[in-house]
């Protein structure tokens, strides 16, 4: 079908928005779950843009989380009663409001992004994944450092954030992140990703202008993690500099490489596994590492492509065809 | 699609070391000219320094008019030098129309735009680009494996591969690294037909590095001769052959001339 993926997309959010007007009648707890799975899943989608498709490791997913957060909760703090008033009140202002400071916050996220890719896509493997976990630190240490009068709120971080999220919002964003990525890589243009990934140098022979291709994974990348870390702000109505640590970011890349890299449905089945798995081990609060780590081992050894590669779908639509 | 590759005088030197000294040679349009020499003689490096990867620290590279030193390797792709590997460098993760596929890439008339948006224009042209790669894959025989793992053909369809994949590309200079490497005798003839079938029927130039004189004697019009990073001889094969310093720096100054084959 041709229209197939602006179809999906379309049902997806009006979905999202269906089952949000009826949010009500969801159990609290149940519903806290599956916003996490939809931040969960828009995290693990994007990085597996950079770490699955094109194949540069990143360790910093939560870093770029971080700029988001913050740049969309310093956009509904301080100016969210100004826009709210230019906008007139009423759930359109307060909608217009949470775009403006979820696009802000993905915005600076997206720069970020590009700041820190365009010196350090040059570097490869081990190198790459060194300097965005380093990026990762240096944001988490700035904020931390940053005064607790200020607009960050120092190691406290920042509190009384308005409660925008929704399920709309979560699964509208999670939606477009998984449109953006899979129509992209399902393209001519986007076979450059894949051909990045397999041989950097083949793919500058045949004309693929690889440090592009790397910057706008690592931007798009950074872009949708800061959507999601808005999302998250405003869902917890207030976040920390710790929250966004090394082992957010070890949590998404756990994600894509348990669901198997360049895999986007694979991804999203592991985002959605390991948020409900985390849920269930609550109980078990200190053993819940030791399982997860236990997971990835078994895994490692039984099934090292993930649990849905990528080639899986490529056969499919041989079949198909 | 003429176009005349003239390299003039160049140099590059890593560290004290001259990989290729003074070398100056000249590619007409629709020439099949040869590149031998011994092993380390500097013939990849002179690749490399054509397609951009490596940047002469001095001499003239010039196609067509256009300076290359200082494009980057994909920017030379664009400007229609193609080039194969020594060892083979397809993407495995991808099919063998993939494969083709992503060398059409430079040829996309719109970006990433275009994909998101999946209008009418991008289905026409998606279908478009479709039928050009199996028109490709078809001419080499390769359409019935369009959708194989390239991983899973044999040795010289995967050179064949890499071959239409540099193709795709529509350069008006093609670039072949030892294409013959590691392949059997039938092989190599299949190769060598191959090769006058692509400059027949795509009127291209073609430079070959080779070590299989059987293949660069047969089908060369001119032949380009290296050793230690400098042009020892040029001509005709049979010139080349009967050419003392080349006899001399494959088999040793020591040997007597006798008969005059080189090979």
């Amino acid at each position: 079908m041709k229209y197939k993926a602006q179809i999906f997309l379309f049902i997806a959010l009006a979905a999202s928005l269906g089952v949000s007007l009826c949010a009500g009648n969801i159990d609290d707890y149940f519903l806290d779950i599956l916003l996490n799975v939809g931040i969960n899943v828009t995290l693990a989608v994007s990085l597996n843009l950079v770490n699955g498709h094109t194949g540069q490791f990143s360790l910093g997913h939560a870093g770029f989380m971080a700029v988001g957060a913050y740049g969309a909760s310093i956009v509904t703090l301080q100016l969210g009663d100004h826009l709210l008033q230019i906008f007139g009140g009423g759930s359109i202002a307060t909608a217009l409001t949470f775009l403006i400071a979820l696009l802000v916050g993905g915005g600076c996220a997206a720069l970020s992004g590009w700041m820190v890719g365009m010196p350090s896509l040059r570097l490869k493997g081990d190198y790459l994944a060194i300097v965005t976990l380093g990026f990762n630190e240096i944001i988490r240490v700035v904020l931390t450092n940053t005064s607790g009068d200020g607009p960050f709120g120092g190691a406290l971080g920042l509190k009384g954030i308005a409660s925008y999220t929704n399920f709309f919002w979560v699964f509208g964003v999670a939606a477009v992140t998984i449109y953006v990525v899979s129509t992209m890589v399902n393209s001519t243009y986007g076979r450059g990703f894949l051909a990045v990934r397999d041989d950097e140098i083949a793919a500058e022979a045949m004309g693929v202008n690889t440090v592009r291709y790397k910057v706008i994974a690592f931007v798009l990348g950074a872009f949708f993690a800061g959507l999601a870390g808005g999302l998250y702000a405003h869902f917890r109505s207030t976040i920390s500099p710790e929250g966004f640590n090394f082992l957010k970011s070890v949590d998404v890349v756990v994600m894509v490489i348990l669901g198997g890299m360049g895999s986007t449905p694979g991804v999203i089945a592991a985002a959605i596994l390991l948020t409900v798995l985390n849920e269930w081990l609550r109980d078990f609060e200190q053993y819940r590492m030791i399982v997860f780590a236990l997971i990835l081992i078994v895994m490692m050894i039984v099934r090292p492509q993930g649990l849905l590669p990528a080639s899986l779908f490529q056969r499919k639509k041989k079949e198909s065809a | 699609m003429s176009a005349k590759l003239e390299l003039d005088n160049v140099t590059i030197q890593f560290g004290g070391l001259k990989a290729v000294g003074d070398l100056s040679f000249t590619i007409n349009p629709g020439e099949l000219i040869g590149l031998i020499g011994p092993n380390g003689a500097g013939k990849t490096t002179v690749f490399n320094l054509i397609t951009g990867v490596y940047v002469p620290t001095a001499g003239r590279i010039s196609f067509n008019g256009i300076s290359l030193p200082g494009h980057k390797p994909h920017q030379i792709t664009r400007i229609g030098i193609s080039r194969t590997f020594q060892n083979i460098r397809l993407f495995p993760s991808l099919s063998v129309f993939d494969n083709v596929r992503s060398a059409f890439i430079m040829h996309l008339p719109h970006g990433i735009a275009h994909a998101l948006v999946r209008g009418r224009a991008f289905h026409d042209e998606e279908r478009e680009l479709e039928s050009d790669v199996l028109d490709l894959l078809d001419i080499f025989g390769l359409k019935d494996a369009q959708h194989t793992s390239c991983n899973a053909l044999s040795y010289g369809d995967q050179r064949r591969l890499e071959i239409v994949r540099a193709l795709a590309t529509k350069p008006k200079l093609l670039l072949l690294d030892e294409p013959a490497a590691g392949m059997n005798p039938t092989e190599k003839e299949e190769l060598m037909k191959l090769i006058r079938f692509i400059k027949g029927k795509f009127n291209i130039a073609i430079m070959l590095v080779e070590h299989d004189m059987k293949v660069v004697m047969g089908i060369c019009e001119r032949i380009v001769v290296l050793n230690y990073g400098e042009k020892i001889a040029e001509g005709t094969p049979q010139e080349v052959q009967k050419n003392p310093d080349v006899i001399a720096a494959y088999l040793g100054a020591d040997h007597e001339v006798v008969g005059g084959a080189a090979a």
